[in-house]
């Protein structure tokens, strides 16, 4: 059976003020789709909107090709894993993971054979006896997702599931949402997070929000590769997209620009002739940038070195508003104070417009497909 | 030295004035419980006497035992049903966001500041209407709206803390409003529940103006209104022994309640269930 989601001009507003502005979503069955956003981005709202947690103002709501907007979330399919596990604190584990069935009348034996089932895959069987408050936090998000399983969904949402677990924890529960994404298959998921290696990793698809708007949808190479505007090209990759501002010199592909200070820059870009003269911006990666002898990109006083191991970030002063951060080879030495040039090819920089919308890219914009 | 010499003796010093006074009155009970005949009027810190008749004397005569279970009936029928009506408006007060929630819990509040006294004559009036007065449901309806602001409260703030994502967790299993209350916040709430229940329970047993308004014959009244009505052989004779004989017995109750549910007042009882 069909389990895809699709939103349709779905709105929120508590009262007068507007949370989501009309978000438009299909989402295919089978799907890991992940949303990121910054706090307050609407992100949660959304995912509770799905789930039934809340009324949707506005808009239609389909899964499995029928408007759920009414139905109780029991009914619609879903199961949530909670940021916090909310696990029940006097049950058992396994009390935990067969309430759903036991309110849905299922059979002893069949809450019997399903609670054992999700308990084998996710590896909590020692543990049924336990009540939440004798777990770990890894254990105790198993068992939430395991509670989750149990309900059998269609959909599956997770609401921040790793928040709430140390760093190492969080690598290893991610790998496992990422193995239980393929073994079911048919399941289609929804993943909230902050967290942009969360999003990379697990998404086939990303959909980043930003003040209740969706910026992109798209795969993680996409939207790494080509993001549709300022804001998906800052919030996605680590450390921050480089962005200075520049006026348009010339049009057609590639394009030129002029910063404030420097030499004019060429970017593999098409841009329209309506655009000469007029201010846009233009972004490089840090892990593209790199040093040179010769004329570069940038010339700067390197000001602040960050030794990572494996590479080596460094931010060089070159006179613009915020320094420029470069990423390169942690064997490169680096010496604070040092001057630094550094260059990209055209083919790795962004180009943007006043408003913040990416030109095209001439190599990149057919490749994602 | 010195100085912390006389901290501690001070300290102690307090700690048994403290105990003194608040066990004194109770020890002078039970004393005087004990003695009979002349005795009762001598003045003795310690026990001299031990006889049973003033107890036997409460449980045989008149109609002590009756009152008794009058009483336990009216205390155990507030508990149950102010803890139903309490818990059930708490979820709504705590849980569901509606219009003038604020201003009802205010007045809900307001409804404890009027004294007993103010209301006796208008309450008096409805138990006759409702065709209550001399029966244990006219003490079960007045002592439940005087006990259900204070437990309203109490259970509303209890539940306002928690976890709203366990409710959620619940919703999305599937649970009703009414399953919600029963099967994962009431085990949470034992400790509100348990200390709100035993506080109402007091407060019914203990009551007296109520008791003595509302009901006329002795098969009907509650204990406190019993014992200040017992007589002794002639007007002029009050039967402290008798008195003092029944309020022992009618405190019994109230001390093995405590000492039971003590150790179901189980702490941190909401641990685990979330990131705490």
């Amino acid at each position: 059976m069909s389990a895809g989601l699709k939103l349709n001009q779905v709105k929120k507003a508590y009262g007068a003020v507007q949370v989501l502005h009309g978000i438009d979503l299909d989402i295919k069955s089978g799907e890991f789709v992940v949303f990121v956003g910054p706090s307050g981005c609407g992100k949660s709202t959304l995912l509770r909107l799905i789930a039934g947690l809340e009324d949707i103002t506005e808009g239609t709501l389909e899964i499995g090709g029928t408007v759920v907007n009414t139905l109780p979330p029991s009914k619609r399919g879903i199961a949530m894993v909670f940021q916090s596990y909310a696990l029940y604190p006097h049950m058992t584990v396994y009390e935990n993971m067969a309430f759903g069935l036991k309110l849905a009348k299922a059979s002893p034996d069949e809450q019997d054979k399903r609670v054992r089932e999700a308990a084998d895959m996710l590896q909590i069987t020692p543990y049924l006896d336990r009540l939440p408050k004798q777990l770990s936090g890894g254990q105790r998000q198993r068992v939430a997702i395991g509670r989750a399983i149990v309900r059998d969904p269609k959909v599956f949402l997770f609401d921040e599931p790793l928040s709430n677990l140390d760093a190492a924890l969080r690598v290893a529960t991610r790998l496992e949402i990422a193995k239980l994404h393929e073994r079911m298959a048919d399941t289609t998921m929804v993943y909230v997070t902050h967290d942009q290696v969360e999003a990379m990793t697990l998404a086939d698809r990303i959909v980043v929000l930003n003040y209740g708007v969706v910026e992109q949808v798209g795969t993680p190479m996409e939207l790494y590769h080509t993001p549709a505007n300022l804001f998906v090209a800052r919030f996605i990759g680590s450390p921050a997209m480089n962005i200075v501002s520049a006026t348009i010199t010339s049009s057609g592909a590639p394009a030129t620009v002029q910063p404030k200070t420097g030499n004019p820059v060429t970017i593999n870009a098409e841009v329209d002739a309506t655009y000469v003269d007029a201010e846009a911006t233009f972004g490089v990666r840090p892990e593209d940038l790199v040093p040179t002898n010769g004329p570069g990109l940038f010339t700067g006083t390197v000001s602040i070195v960050e030794k990572l191991g494996e590479v080596t970030l460094a931010y060089l002063d070159t006179g613009l508003p915020d320094p420029i951060t470069v990423k390169i080879d942690g064997d490169v030495e680096i010496i604070k104070g040092a001057t630094m040039t550094v260059t990209a090819p055209a083919d790795r920089l962004h180009l943007f417009d006043e408003t913040g919308a990416a030109f095209p890219r001439m190599q990149f914009s057919h490749a994602a497909e | 030295m010195l100085w912390t010499y006389t901290k501690t003796t001070s300290f102690y010093l307090l700690v048994a004035v403290i105990v003194l006074v608040s066990v004194f009155p109770f020890y002078y009970a039970i004393l005087t419980s004990f003695k009979s005949g002349t005795a009762l009027f001598e003045i003795t810190y310690l026990p001299t006497h031990f006889s049973l008749d003033n107890y036997i004397s409460v449980l045989t005569t008149g109609s002590f035992v009756r009152n008794f279970g009058n009483s336990i009936l009216v205390a155990t029928s507030v508990v149950v049903l102010a803890l139903f009506l309490a818990v059930t408006a708490a979820f709504a007060l705590a849980r569901v966001s509606f219009r003038g929630r604020g201003l009802l819990l205010m007045t809900i509040l307001a409804v404890s500041m009027f004294p007993q006294i103010a209301v006796l004559a208008g309450l008096f009036e409805l138990v006759r209407a409702f065709g209550l007065f001399n029966t244990p449901f006219a003490l079960i309806f007045s002592y439940t709206i005087f006990t259900l602001p204070f437990t309203v409260w109490v259970l509303t703030t209890f539940m306002r803390d928690l976890p709203v994502e366990i409710e959620e967790a619940a919703i999305v299993d599937g649970a009703s409003p009414w399953v919600i209350i029963t099967k994962v916040f009431m085990p949470l709430m034992w400790p509100a529940l348990v200390t709100t229940g035993l506080l109402a329970f007091i407060a019914a047993w203990n009551e007296f103006l109520f008791a003595l308004t509302f009901t006329s014959s002795s098969e009907t009244r509650t204990v406190p209104v019993a014992i200040a009505l017992l007589s002794g052989a002639s007007q002029y004779e009050i039967p402290w022994g008798r008195i003092m004989a029944a309020s022992v017995i009618v405190t019994v109750p109230l001390v093995v309640l405590v000492l039971i549910f003590q150790r179901k007042i189980v702490q941190g009882l909401t641990a685990g269930g979330v990131k705490g």
